[in-house]
């Protein structure tokens, strides 16, 4: 029996309806409706009271044609009065119509309310499920109002159904999205993370939902449902595919419940417990080996379910980014589903991949499917997926397949979608530039691109094509040489034409020596543009002529003449007009001199971070976040370098935008304030006044000549014995006092980065020793003062090996542990030592305590040998923001509320050693006024205190 | 889950569910946008894409698409198997669902989605426990039904009355043989599920 015969009654609605579908017209559908409108209103007017059901009947049709999509404004009201009839059916249709068609009408708030509170006491649990569906669909701060405090009761309550339960915790997700400030934690959080025990699936499925989003929110009052939800993960995956029942869905065992409990795992950081640990490694292992057993089912539902889970679990995994055999078995199964039949699992497999690329863990393991993905890229048949492989090809670019990925999205291009070509051309600006080795391909690169996709390369790619050629005085006559012929072609970009002019009017003179590029030659080339291009075009052009005209004293005959014309001279537009004017006067009254000083070559530019990624990440594609997070490492980098660039902060402010200002002239200025005036220009476009700092570019060069050096010198000059550690080696030692991960060492060979850990009195450190080069370094060997693991002999060019470090703090100390590499590059021996940066505050617990403890225990401590006090200038700008991180940063508790005087800091901590636990608090004065901190460390022992103070002296 | 839309091929909404606070005319525009991209799209494409700042998944059983819209973080896949899953609830409950169905009982379709989802977040995906609640509310009014209706002659597409009201009786039939069971509309009443060989 067809179970729809069941519940249709209203055979008004169906007969309504199918008039409806009738209709051979727009016009006469208006018409049917406008009379059912007519019809109805009439009978809710009328004197005889209707019964529930027509009630009913003609609150649904009501829906309907607001469905269809017109506007409905009356019969709120009955639907209303059905809310409160006891026929369940009505009670529903009411709700229906409300839940679609509610208004603020605060009067009409107020009945529902009503009827919903009825109902939620109603014990029927069905009624109590209808209203907290109607609660969840509305989901209004009305409704979060009256009823934010009751649906926990209910969630949590012993006697309360399954099914009500499951209700509750969805509406409540609901109402907790739309106003959190009204759900109130309290007793009921706890007993909500116990749903995840509950025997009915369906509970722990909703429940589920609702703790996810309660735990990215209050991660700590949560915690607990880590081992919970692992417990529950290892049963399910561990079960056999009809365990479950009607949870099973296709064979696999509840895949949704699974998707969950694998998305709530990852707001939390790997568990901390080693049995509950193991536990989930061996779960995410499952799920790996499953992808790899032969499918129970050829239905495509039973393998998405698969996959869901198996994707869900990889997401995971590169959320813990810590497991490298994970990390890499992860990557061989996306690298298979990459050539899988199935459109849908590729196009995962390359979103997914990308955000393994940006791991360390796997970058490398990802470049080994490039081959794979630039065919995606050239194969695919749906846009959308090619976008991934474009993305993918973004994220998991570096040095050595740069050329290669660049080539690849270049001639992609030339055929790609218009919807994408934008961010594809800003992918290939930012990737030409970052890993340009030499700066004559970076010029070809953008030039091409230019070409290829001139309408897409937007006012930021060549502004900095122009930055950087005017930086680099080794490109610039190739760069010259390369715009002229571009230039040859007879139909070309207006923004060729804009880099043109502006490079030859800069750099023209470097190529003028050959008859085939003479200044005459360069001028009509020019010139022959000119009536092709917009206006900001011709102003450059017009700029670029009197640049000529003092490169090239022979053309200024011409030019003079050019600028002489009425279309020049009498253009209409009056920046064109001004700039003919003044040019002329210019060139005919200066002497060469003057002439020479006004138009003398650009100054460099401050560098800064390129606008083109500020660009790319406002579009904030998948592969712009990975782009960011390797533009911070590089910066970090630079830190360590002691290169510090003075623009990187100000950056994303400022983009220049008016052509005129690139050039610095944008009126003619007084002769004498002539370049100054092209200084302050530069300021206003840039923000920032800094002197021309180094390149990005810059230690490439530097580490071709110096490993040439390298390569030559006798290698019995350096000694085989441990290094002396490092000038800088404290100073490194001091930026890891208050983070944990980063860049500690990094010269033209090697970078080494940090990862660390520390919990209690343990810590563990991954140090990450990079090969810049692309050379192998042999005989690779590291040593600590105290026992270390040894590690793999050979680095490879480009590569990277990892070493682990445990650490365990027996008693309190002050010098960090001394680390040794040696390593042969290029038959050199290098022998470097750092300090490692372990430091004593690393083992600190946080202590939350009150006012009144905290300045008890400070006055206990109050032998003069227990206090160290130090009085010191402000390195860093006093940020209270900063400052905060930073000492949180110390591993102390930051105490609110303690200090009488606000702007001063107060810490508690413990530091755990193996030997004794030693208490430290900390008080750190700001005075603004004089830029000066004054810094007090008590601990219960003296050596600590003193070196906590020394160390943390440096931090501000 | 944001929202969830089913269309026809012909670009006629057929249901819609809104998770988040949408104003009426945006949800049109939406709608319009969304329904252009979607349809647009050829069959071997794959079933995810990127819109607006959401990510939509969709799937086209017989004539009718159904399309939802997901937050960045969520998983595509599983996406897809709700929609599966519904489309599974729809066919046990009106036995065999066609596109005619859902628009005659659309608020069946809804009471069945509202079991189904809530807030946009799965309830319940055990297939009984959904169908035993609306069965449920079905039988709190099968007795008043059947005092005074019967089974259309096709068994499928809805009761009607044969009791004493003659003139109701013949329109409801006319309606039933023109536009359900000669199938002679546009929209497919062939069963989704055969469609995809799951019946």
């Amino acid at each position: 029996m067809p179970a729809v015969s069941k519940g249709d009654g209203m055979r008004g609605l169906a007969v309504f309806i199918s008039d409806i579908r009738n209709c051979k017209s727009k016009e006469a559908e208006i018409k049917r409706i406008n009379k059912e409108l007519a019809n109805i209103r009439s009978k809710f007017k009328g004197d005889k009271a209707l019964d529930g059901y027509s009630k009913k009947k003609y609150v649904c049709k009501l829906l309907f044609i607001f469905l269809l999509g017109h506007d409905i404004d009356f019969g709120h009201m009955e639907a209303v009065n059905l809310l409160s009839s006891n026929k369940y059916t009505e009670k529903q249709i009411g709700y229906l119509f409300i839940s679609v068609l509610v208004n603020s009408n605060s009067e009409l708030i107020r009945l529902i309310n009503n009827a919903i509170k009825n109902d939620l006491s109603s014990r029927n649990p069905t009624f109590m499920c209808l209203a907290l569906h109607c609660i969840a669909n509305v989901g209004s701060r009305e409704m979060a109002e009256a009823f934010a405090g009751e649906i926990p009761r209910i969630l949590v309550a012993g006697d309360t159904m399954d099914s009500v339960k499951q209700s509750a915790a969805l509406c409540l997700l609901r109402l907790y999205k739309t106003s959190p400030d009204l759900v109130l934690m309290g007793e009921w959080t706890s007993r909500v993370v116990h749903l995840l025990n509950d025997q009915h699936m369906g509970v722990v499925t909703a429940a589920i939902s609702l703790i996810t989003c309660l735990s990215q929110k209050n991660p700590d009052e949560f915690k607990t449902c880590v081992s919970l939800a692992v417990s529950r993960l290892s049963r399910i995956v561990s079960s056999a595919s009809t365990d479950l029942q009607d949870y099973t869905y296709y064979f696999v065992p509840a895949p949704w419940l699974s998707c969950k409990l694998l998305r709530l795992l990852q707001c939390y950081p790997p568990p901390e417990d080693g049995a509950v640990k193991g536990r989930l490694v061996e779960c995410l292992e499952t799920i790996l080996n499953k992808a790899q057993e032969p499918p129970k089912s050829k239905k495509v539902q039973h393998s998405n379910a698969k996959n869901a889970i198996l994707f869900e679990a990889i997401a995971l995994i590169i959320h813990y980014d810590s497991e490298p055999n994970l990390l890499v078995r992860a990557c061989n199964q996306l690298g298979q589903f990459l050539q899988h039949r199935e459109t849908n699992l590729r196009y995962l497999a390359l979103e997914s991949m990308c955000t393994l690329a940006s791991s360390e863990f796997s970058h490398e393991a990802v470049k080994t499917h490039i081959e794979t993905v630039i065919n995606a890229l050239k194969t695919e048949r749906d846009v959308s997926v090619r976008q991934r492989a474009a993305d993918l090809l973004y994220a998991m670019c570096d040095r050595s397949n740069a050329k290669q990925i660049v080539a690849e999205m270049l001639s992609y291009l030339e055929t790609a979608d218009y919807s994408i070509r934008e961010e594809m051309v800003l992918k290939v600006a930012i990737l030409a530039e970052k890993y340009a080795v030499d700066y004559s391909w970076y010029v070809d690169t953008i030039l091409n691109l230019i070409r290829i996709a001139g309408d897409y390369v937007s006012e930021e790619v060549w502004y900095r094509v122009i930055q950087i050629v005017i930086n680099r005085d080794d490109v610039q006559g190739y760069a010259a040489k390369t715009v002229f012929e571009a230039l040859q072609a007879p139909a070309c970009h207006e923004n060729m034409v804009k880099v043109g002019g502006y490079i030859l009017g800069e750099f023209g003179n470097l190529i003028a020596g050959d008859p085939r590029s003479s200044p005459l030659v360069q001028f009509n080339l020019l010139h022959s543009k000119f009536h092709l291009c917009s206006v900001p075009t011709r102003a450059l052009l017009l700029s670029a002529y009197i640049k000529f005209i003092n490169l090239f004293p022979e053309t200024k005959s011409t030019i003079q003449e050019v600028l002489r014309c009425d279309s020049q001279i009498r253009n209409s537009d009056v920046e064109l007009q001004q700039r003919a004017v003044e040019y002329l006067k210019l060139s005919s009254i200066a002497s060469t001199d003057v002439l020479a000083t006004v138009l003398e070559e650009m100054p460099p530019f401050p560098e800064r971070e390129s606008s083109i990624l500020a660009k790319l990440k406002k579009k904030k594609g998948p592969g712009a976040v990975s782009a960011g997070e390797l533009e911070e490492g590089k910066r970090e980098g630079g830190e360590v370098n002691g290169a510090e660039r003075p623009g990187d902060n100000a950056a994303i402010a400022s983009t220049p935008s008016p052509s005129a200002d690139l050039l610095g002239l944008r009126s003619a200025a007084p002769v004498s304030a002539a370049p100054v005036s092209a200084g302050s220009l530069l300021v206003d476009v840039f923000s920032e006044a800094g002197p021309a700092a180094s390149t990005a570019g810059v230690n490439d060069d530097g580490f071709l000549s110096c490993s040439s050096a390298l390569s030559s010198a006798p290698p019995s000059v350096v000694s085989e014995d441990p290094a002396p550690p490092l000038p800088e080696s404290d100073e490194l030692l001091n930026k890891f006092v208050c983070k944990n991960n980063g860049v500690l060492f990094e010269n033209q060979l090697l970078q080494i980065g940090i990862k660390s850990e520390y919990r209690q009195n343990l810590g563990r450190m991954y140090l990450f020793y990079g090969n810049k080069t692309s050379v192998q370094f042999v005989s690779f060997s590291t040593t600590l003062n105290v026992q270390l693991k040894p590690v793999d002999p050979l680095v490879e060019g480009g590569a990277q090996v990892q070493q682990v470090i445990n650490i365990e703090c027996l008693s309190d100390f002050s010098d960090a542990p001394l680390l040794n590499i040696k390593f042969r590059y290029g038959g050199a021996l290098q022998n470097l030592s750092l300090k490692l940066p372990v430091t004593i505050n690393k083992f600190f617990q946080p202590t939350e305590m009150s006012s009144h403890d905290f300045f008890q225990r400070w006055k206990q401590l109050s032998q003069p040998q227990q206090e160290a006090q130090k009085i010191f200038k402000a390195n860093h700008p006093m940020d209270t923001e900063v400052l905060k991180a930073k000492l949180l940063g110390l591993g102390t508790a930051l105490l609110d509320n303690v200090d009488p005087n606000p702007e001063n800091f107060v810490c508690a901590g413990v530091i755990q050693t193996k030997a004794q636990q030693i208490g430290c608090l900390l008080r750190l004065e700001p005075n603004a006024q004089a830029q000066m901190y004054r810094l007090t460390l008590r601990s219960s022992k003296d050596t600590v205190a003193k070196r906590l103070c020394e160390l943390l002296s440096e931090q501000f | 889950m944001r929202f969830m839309l089913l269309f026809s091929r012909q670009g006629k909404l057929r249901l819609q569910k809104w998770y988040t606070a949408t104003a009426e005319r945006d949800k049109k525009k939406m709608v319009r946008e969304l329904m252009q991209v979607v349809l647009a799209r050829k069959p071997k494409m794959c079933s995810f894409l990127e819109w607006r700042d959401l990510k939509i998944v969709y799937k086209r059983y017989a004539s009718l698409y159904f399309c939802c819209a997901v937050e960045e973080q969520d998983n595509e896949l599983i996406t897809l198997e709700v929609i599966h899953r519904f489309v599974e609830l729809l066919d046990k409950y009106f036995g065999s669902v066609c596109e005619l169905d859902i628009i005659f009982n659309f608020e069946k379709a809804y009471f069945i989605l509202d079991e189904f989802l809530m807030g946009g977040e799965i309830q319940d995906t055990s297939k009984k426990s959904v169908l035993k609640a609306i069965e449920q509310a079905d039988l709190l009014q099968e007795v008043r039904v059947c005092d005074s209706l019967n089974w259309c002659p096709c068994a499928v597409h809805f009761s009607m009355p044969t009791t004493n009201k003659c003139e109701r009786v013949s329109s409801v039939i006319c309606v039933c043989l023109s536009s359900a069971c000669l199938s002679q509309e546009d929209e497919s009443p062939r069963s989704v599920l055969e469609e995809m060989g799951l019946a």
